[in-house]
């Protein structure tokens, strides 16, 4: 908005938006990155006015098929025989109204989504004539929708309700009997389809094709019969069909995970990572009552643009699963926090340099393993991790299902190989050398660590849910998930990205950030911090990659920052 | 008092003329072809012209117009084509003829089809084109495997492939079904249709076929009577063909009648040498309209140009004999028929399929008709055409059905207000011009309608008691 673009010395074009003058950037990067000219849509952006649009999406190729942003535009006229343009009386260059060329008493408009903006050019983005452009393709838009907005998923974040509330007119002329269509078309196993709420946009076929590589979605009949659908006996069933409900502007295509759960406008969102792979989309959690009821992608052009994947995104339920782990257990069975913490620092304190190992989890945070890290040199404790692995696909899932392998790698609790130095922990156990085990989000007796040698150690667990690692521990605390803290993670490519808390945890259940703290204050010694801002800053200063890279807090923003590899 | 002008028609119809290669060559063709392959590159002041500049100057000087809708020069055309790009160029023959009322490129296909062929070898040769396509409707099966067969012959005489008549230039012509749909006619849906999508016609901007058509490469799409005029220009030469006809409106057309008339065909004039009038009552032409019929109405151009009404005349700037500019006025029947007259009397000649309406025609009924074959037609791609376009063919099933208001006038105008110029192709034109035209110029049948049905209803409420 209102940038300044002269001072980044790029190449800019002059035009006019209902009467202001702005010099916008004559080139645009396109869907694929590619510079273009810049639209009438973007132009008028950077005045600070939105062109209405359905169909237009800044990362799909442009079709100008819903004629939403149509847009009555002026042009100075072509030059004469003397090369000059024609001027008006007082010598200014002459700007001509477009009209039908058929019918010059009538303004023509031109699609703000599509139009390359020219020199000189004026945009009548408010004028009457654009007005009613709009308000004709809105008539023309709701004559065959259905109008149940009272029981539509949409409702509250619908591009159909908003643009009818800014651009509409109050009445429609229209006097037939509206055109029916398919309801609740099971287009896939995750999404329905309301063949009569479609504006038949195509986003969702764009993004499908273009993006996804899948030819799955397209339409069938004519004219104002056309429907979206799959090919006959066909399914819908890549892993990314969810961002067609995002995406859709209308309440057409529905998540069957979310339909009818929750009023959008009850929820609170809150600026989290998606933990499934090491990618690390970007979401937003939409939570209510210390419920979560869905992920939605959030922008990030550094990480996942739009878009997240159709697992990631479903993969929440076990935060919220009544089976999570929420007592304390110390000692005495059950216990509390500072008691465990004493007696879980006096041991370690007391332990002998090099009878301890730590199994982290590359899903942890970069706060947390930076802990585990001061705590392990301390003691001059061994430390890994425990790989992760699924199928990587053409899009944004990775092979690493780990959150954090990177940030583990970084702050050196585990190798390149992650997972190299498991078999000597296991042999260290069986000689009796290793005397204490430290897990972290693990059940190390799927990594070859079984519950007769997890015997012979004094077992420290943090988890979130019950496996058979926690049931034989010594001392169970009970930790959070990521919807339930705050802190960072370091994605595959070495950005550096924050999330935030949005849920309350049960029970017992403490951020493991704040209890390690406390135990490696009490062991190492190290002066404390109130506030993850605090220690990620404290870790910033001291880790060389985030050094280098000037890390702080604040820096990372609400979209990270990278670091080198 | 004006008859026929054969060109592109000459052998077409004639007794014992065949559509084999034979029949063509021993009727002078491919002759124009080979003719066109001697050309050599001339030196100028300004460097060397090529052959192909050369046929290419020659369709310019011609004046050649497209013959299959717009009008447009198919010479200007051609010097849109982007040749710097690098990738190949293609040329489509768009053989879809659709529109209502049209019949005159079937005429070629099916009994001439070597002409056509011809017509694309040169305009191929001239456009350093080596893939070329014909798009044919999918109604036209017959049409598809004469022109098939007309390929095959052509291959096995050395006109097509490699290394045509001892040139090094080379070229393959493919047939393709349409799979029957009138929005393919469109060329931007054709390219999509043929690159095997949904004809959901592009936007211009960016995609102009001559930068970015088929497969993104730079495309012609002509017309089949445009490209068979192709092989006449350069028979007789620019010059020569730009004597035939008019001033800006050169050559031959083949004009399509249809409707009440008494003798309805296919003709083929000297464009703008003969009348509306010539053309519906001339002894030559059309001869008139049934016994004891009255001409209420013509449709001038396929189904998609604006109606005229029985009657009209019509002011419009034009030149004197000194070139100076008058204005003048024209009856109906008075309007040459052109490309450039027909539009200052605010229709067009499009297909050039006149449609003769006589007074024993409903007109509403004659509106509700082509309003359904817009509504069928839509692709549906855009909002104000896909909506529009069965929106007024609802209201007009509704006033066929005894429920017309004596608003609906204005609404129908209304309705197609929303749909013209505000489109992804020209059908929201097609679609809406014939009811803004019908309405305005008959405003009186559909107010008569609506006054009708409302007293019917007024009156069968009173009887009914309910108020
Ligand atoms: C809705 C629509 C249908 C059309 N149908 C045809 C058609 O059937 N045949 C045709 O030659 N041109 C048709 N056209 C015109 C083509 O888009 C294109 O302008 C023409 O093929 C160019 O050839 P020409 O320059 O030789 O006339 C149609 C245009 C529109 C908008
Ligand atoms: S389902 Fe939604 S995204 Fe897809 S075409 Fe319809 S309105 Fe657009
Ligand atoms: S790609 Fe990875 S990070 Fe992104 S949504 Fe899917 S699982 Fe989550
Ligand atoms: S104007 Fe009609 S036919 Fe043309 S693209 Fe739009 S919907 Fe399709
Ligand atoms: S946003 Fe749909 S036409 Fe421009």
């Amino acid at each position: 908005m209102g940038v300044n673009v002269k001072e980044q010395n790029v190449e800019t074009v002059a035009v006019k938006v209902d009467g202001r003058s702005i010099e916008v950037p004559r080139t645009t990067p396109n869907w694929e990155g590619k510079p273009e000219p810049t639209t009438v849509l973007q132009a008028c952006k950077h005045a600070g006015i939105e062109i209405p649009h359905y169909c237009y999406h800044p990362k799909l190729p442009v079709v100008g098929n819903c004629r939403m942003c149509l847009v009555h535009v002026g042009m100075p006229g072509r030059p004469g025989p003397d090369g000059k343009q024609p001027t008006n009386e007082d010598g200014t260059t002459k700007i001509f109204p477009m009209q039908l060329p058929y019918e010059p008493q009538t303004p023509r408009g031109v699609i703000g989504c599509a139009t390359a903006i020219m020199p000189g050019m004026e945009i009548y983005a408010s004028s009457p004539e654009t007005k009613e452009m709009r308000e004709s393709v809105l008539e023309s838009l709701l004559i065959n929708h259905p109008l149940d907005c009272s029981i539509c998923d949409q409702a509250g974040e619908c591009k159909l309700q908003e643009y009818s509330y800014d651009h509409g007119q109050a009445e429609s002329g229209f006097e037939e009997f509206k055109v029916h269509k398919p309801k609740a078309v099971d287009l896939g196993p995750r999404i329905t389809l309301d063949a009569e709420r479609c504006i038949l946009c195509t986003r969702c076929i764009r993004f499908t094709k273009d993006v996804v590589g899948d030819d799955s979605l397209g339409i069938v009949n004519r004219g104002g019969y056309n429907t979206i659908a799959t090919f006959p006996g066909e399914s819908f069933n890549n892993n990314y069909t969810l961002n067609t409900v995002d995406i859709c502007p209308v309440g057409a295509l529905t998540s069957d995970d979310f339909r009818f759960q929750m009023r959008v406008w009850f929820l609170k969102e809150t600026k989290s990572l998606c933990t499934d792979c090491g990618s690390g989309c970007n979401v937003t959690i939409g939570s209510r009552e210390n419920k979560m009821y869905r992920y939605e992608p959030r922008q990030n052009d550094a990480v996942n643009g739009h878009w997240m994947c159709d697992s990631g995104r479903l993969n929440y339920k076990w935060i919220g699963r009544e089976d999570r782990l929420s007592s304390l257990k110390g000692l005495e069975g059950k216990t509390t926090w500072p008691t465990v913490l004493k007696d879980v620092s006096d041991h370690l304190a007391n332990a002998d340099k090099g009878s301890v190992a730590i199994i982290a989890s590359a899903r942890q945070t970069n706060e947390e393993l930076h802990l585990l890290t001061k705590l392990a040199k301390h003691i001059d404790a061994v430390t890994d991790s425990v790989p992760r692995k699924g199928k990587a696909d053409n899009l944004l899932m990775i092979e690493d299902r780990n959150t954090n392998t990177t940030g583990a790698q970084i702050l050196g609790i585990t190798g390149k190989r992650v997972g190299s130095k498991l078999s000597s922990i296991k042999k260290g156990i069986e000689s009796g050398e290793l005397k204490t085990l430290i897990v972290f989000g693990e059940d190390v007796t799927k990594h070859g660590i079984d519950t007769k040698l997890l015997k012979k150690v004094t077992l420290i667990v943090s988890d979130i849910l019950h496996n058979e690692t926690t049931k034989a521990a010594d001392f169970l605390l009970p930790g959070c998930a990521h919807a339930e803290k705050r802190g960072t993670f370091t994605n595959v490519k070495g950005r550096v990205q924050k999330f935030m808390k949005a849920l309350e945890p049960p029970g017992d259940a403490l951020p493991e950030w704040e209890f390690l703290h406390e135990i490696v204050h009490n062991v190492v010694g190290l002066e404390d911090f109130k506030t993850i801002e605090g220690l990620f800053n404290q870790m910033a200063g001291e880790v060389k990659a985030f050094k280098d890279a000037q890390l702080s807090w604040a820096k990372l923003g609400d979209h990270g920052l990278d670091v080198e590899l | 008092m004006p008859s026929e002008y054969k060109l592109v028609l000459k052998h077409v119809d004639q007794a014992g003329y065949s559509n084999d290669i034979k029949c063509y060559q021993k009727h002078g063709g491919y002759k124009t072809m080979k003719k066109v392959f001697k050309l050599k590159a001339k030196k100028t002041k300004d460097g060397v012209t090529t052959p192909q500049e050369i046929i290419r100057k020659e369709v310019l000087v011609s004046g050649l117009r497209g013959r299959g809708g717009a009008g447009f020069s198919a010479g200007m055309k051609w010097s849109f084509v982007d040749r710097k790009s690098g990738k190949p160029i293609y040329l489509i023959c768009n053989a879809d003829e659709s529109e209502p009322g049209t019949f005159k490129d079937r005429q070629v296909m099916y009994k001439d089809p070597h002409q056509l062929i011809e017509g694309m070898v040169i305009s191929c040769y001239a456009n350093d084109v080596n893939l070329a396509y014909i798009y044919i409707r999918g109604e036209f099966p017959e049409g598809a495997k004469i022109l098939n067969r007309a390929i095959a012959e052509a291959h096995k005489a050395g006109y097509l492939g490699k290394g045509i008549c001892g040139t090094k230039f080379n070229l393959d012509i493919h047939v393709h079904r349409g799979a029957g749909a009138y929005i393919c006619g469109e060329e931007t849906g054709l390219i999509e249709s043929l690159e095997g999508k949904r004809p959901y016609p592009r936007i211009k901007p960016p995609y102009f076929p001559a930068v970015l058509g088929l497969y993104m490469c730079p495309t012609i799409v002509n017309n089949v009577e445009t490209l068979c005029n192709v092989r006449h220009v350069m028979e007789i030469g620019g010059t020569a063909y730009s004597e035939l006809g008019t001033p800006g409106n050169t050559g031959t057309r083949i004009v399509s009648l249809s409707g009440q008339v008494k003798r309805p065909g296919y003709y083929e004039i000297e464009v703008g040498k003969a009348t509306l009038g010539d053309l519906i009552f001339g002894k030559n032409f059309g001869q008139g309209l049934l016994d004891g019929r009255k001409l209420q109405a013509i449709i001038p151009g396929g189904s998609s140009s604006k109606v005229f009404r029985e009657g009209e005349s019509f002011k419009i700037k034009t030149k004197d004999k000194a070139g100076k500019e008058i204005e003048k006025k024209i009856d109906l029947l008075d309007i040459p028929y052109d490309f450039d007259t027909l539009m200052k009397c605010g229709s067009m000649s499009g297909s050039s399929a006149i449609i003769v309406i006589d007074d024993s025609v409903d007109i509403v009924e004659a509106l509700g008709n082509l309003s359904d074959f817009y509504a069928h037609e839509s692709c549906g791609q855009c909002t104000p055409c896909r909506e529009g376009s069965l929106w007024m063919s609802k209201a007009l099933k509704r006033m066929r059905s005894g429920q017309a208001r004596k608003e609906d006038a204005d609404y129908l105008k209304n309705i197609a207000h929303k749909i013209q110029g505000r489109t992804i192709c020209a059908f929201g034109e097609a679609c809406a011009w014939p009811v803004l035209s019908f309405v305005d110029k008959f405003r009186d049948k559909f107010d008569e309608r609506g006054a009708e049905d409302e007293a019917r209803l007024a009156e069968s409420q009173m009887k009914e008691g309910v108020n």
